[in-house]
């Protein structure tokens, strides 16, 4: 059989969640090792894929172009950034006009700030846009894999999930904290869908 | 390593070559402790090596060869996971296909309830015709691996018995459902080597095998569907890649025509399937599902069974 390393999965993640995963970790000493985002509901995430209205595109390079886009799902925003490693990305940010419904998958990765804060964005391998059925599906998805992780999480054998015990070390962020904007989140696919004909 | 156990094998190997040669327990059990204890050679490349000394000595093909030891253990076709492995199983013929070459009697697929696998059966065998749709009892075939698939092989000391009763064939067929998140290289518009028998992707114009060629257009789709736990590898052959993206083979090759570059078929394929999710549905082949059946998942999402269970926990 082959021996090439397995895929990592894209985890489903709301905003909310995903930018509050500040702390990343490596698994080996090896330079090319995948580097992993911590998520506050005990799981490793080194790809995401999230579906969300891309609402605004800007050009934030000092010497070559830089695009930053803003993804918004139900609990939050998404900060994509895609430069000339990025070219397909950074194609379709330039040509955007929001607001549209995105699809993206990418890596997660951490910068920090002047004033020492953490911020969490997205290097996209891939962004494409699709419609609004599609993005219900994401936020139905992503709700039911959060709540999976939470119920993981208050579970009595979680103390040998090494993921749960590193959020807990790492961490002070209540799951229940995602189980509420999970509701909130699936309350607001409800409510449109009760306005709409 | 015992004294006992090195009897045993030579005692199974003995087994193997009574028919066919002249030889004693002894000779081999005195072969075996040479290379083992003398050697230092483990016992398992000591066998392999003293087994192919009297396959030279007896003019026989390991595959010919009976698996010794006693009676094979009945096993299903969807159990067998490793080559090498002799075994008796009760299947019914799914599937003859044309044998390419002299040497082979007839090939095919076979099937019980735990799937279905290859099956080659030599011509110089000299057994019974298998029909297609009937049920038989096959003891003492071989397995094989190839590319991470299995088969197995019947030889002369196969023995096919017919079953009255109709073995059903299981569906060995997996299904798949997630975002299609990644399209690989080696996507779109492809050229495959036109030698016979010879499907490789020609790699700049030329085939690993066969050298520099025209070669014959080709669509297909390497993808990744995942679903949040599993990142799952999937191929679209021309077919499948025709369905899921309403893209024929000549309009392809038009595209790629008018731009100079076959890469833009693969640049729209991504542009129209990234992103969206999908069920597949077909048999797996390695580490890849073959995609016999996709379909598009665009009905709307039910947010009201998760948002109960969000309220309930």
């Amino acid at each position: 059989m082959s021996q090439a390393p397995t895929r990592e999965t894209a985890r489903r993640v709301f905003a909310t969640e995903f930018n509050d995963a500040t702390y990343t970790f490596k698994e080996s000493d090896d330079e090319r090792a995948p580097v992993y985002a911590l998520l506050p509901t005990g799981e490793r995430a080194n790809r995401v894929f999230f579906v969300g209205t891309l609402t605004e595109t800007e050009d934030v390079g000092d010497d070559g172009e830089y695009w930053r886009g803003r993804v918004v799902d139900p609990t939050g925003t998404f900060f994509v950034y895609a430069g000339q490693y990025q070219p397909d990305a950074a194609g379709f940010l330039r040509e955007a006009e929001p607001p549209v419904y995105v699809a993206v998958v990418g890596k997660p990765r951490t910068f920090e700030t002047d004033d020492g804060e953490v911020n969490v964005s997205v290097r996209p391998e891939s962004i494409t846009p699709v419609d609004a059925a599609t993005r219900d599906r994401w936020v139905v998805e992503t709700a039911e894999q959060t709540l999976d992780r939470v119920a993981a999480f208050d579970d009595e054998d979680a103390a040998v999930d090494e993921y749960v015990r590193m959020a807990t070390e790492e961490y002070e962020l209540p799951p229940e904290n995602y189980r509420t904007e999970t509701i909130s989140a699936l309350e607001s696919l409800e409510e449109a869908a009760e306005a709409s004909p | 390593m015992t004294e006992s156990d090195l009897r045993q094998h030579a005692e199974d190997v003995h087994e193997q070559f009574d028919d066919h040669i002249d030889v004693t327990v002894e000779e081999i059990h005195e072969r075996l402790q040479t290379l083992v204890d003398e050697y230092r050679v483990p016992v398992d490349e000591a066998r392999r090596s003293v087994t192919s000394t009297y396959l030279d000595e007896a003019d026989i093909d390991r595959e010919d060869l009976g698996g010794g030891g006693g009676s094979n253990d009945h096993v299903g076709v969807g159990e067998i996971d490793e080559p090498e492995r002799w075994v008796d199983v009760t299947v019914t013929v799914v599937e003859l296909w044309d044998p390419r070459s002299d040497s082979v009697g007839q090939v095919g697929l076979i099937g019980d309830e735990t799937g279905t696998i290859k099956f080659t059966k030599w011509a110089k065998s000299d057994l019974a015709e298998l029909s297609e749709g009937e049920s038989y009892h096959l003891q003492n075939v071989v397995s094989d691996e190839y590319e991470g698939q299995y088969s197995v092989k019947l030889n002369s000391t196969t023995i096919i018995e017919t079953v009255d009763e109709d073995i059903e064939v299981g569906d060995d067929s997996t299904t798949v459902e997630g975002a299609l998140v990644d399209i690989q290289s080696g996507s779109g518009l492809i050229k495959r080597c036109p030698e016979e028998d010879c499907t490789r992707v020609l790699q700049n114009g030329r085939c690993s095998e066969h050298g520099e060629g025209e070669g014959e257009f080709d669509l297909r789709i390497k993808a990744v569907v995942d679903d949040g736990e599993t990142a799952h590898e999937v191929i679209f052959d021309q077919e499948a890649t025709e369905a899921v993206t309403g893209l024929t083979l000549g309009e392809a090759k038009e595209m790629a025509m008018d731009a100079l570059d076959t890469e833009v078929v693969a640049d729209e394929i991504r542009g129209d399937l990234l992103g969206q999710y999908y069920r597949v549905e077909g048999p797996t082949f390695g580490r890849y599902v073959l995609a016999d059946d996709v379909e598009l998942l665009d009905e709307p999402a039910d947010a009201e069974s998760v948002l109960i269970k969000a309220r309930s926990m």
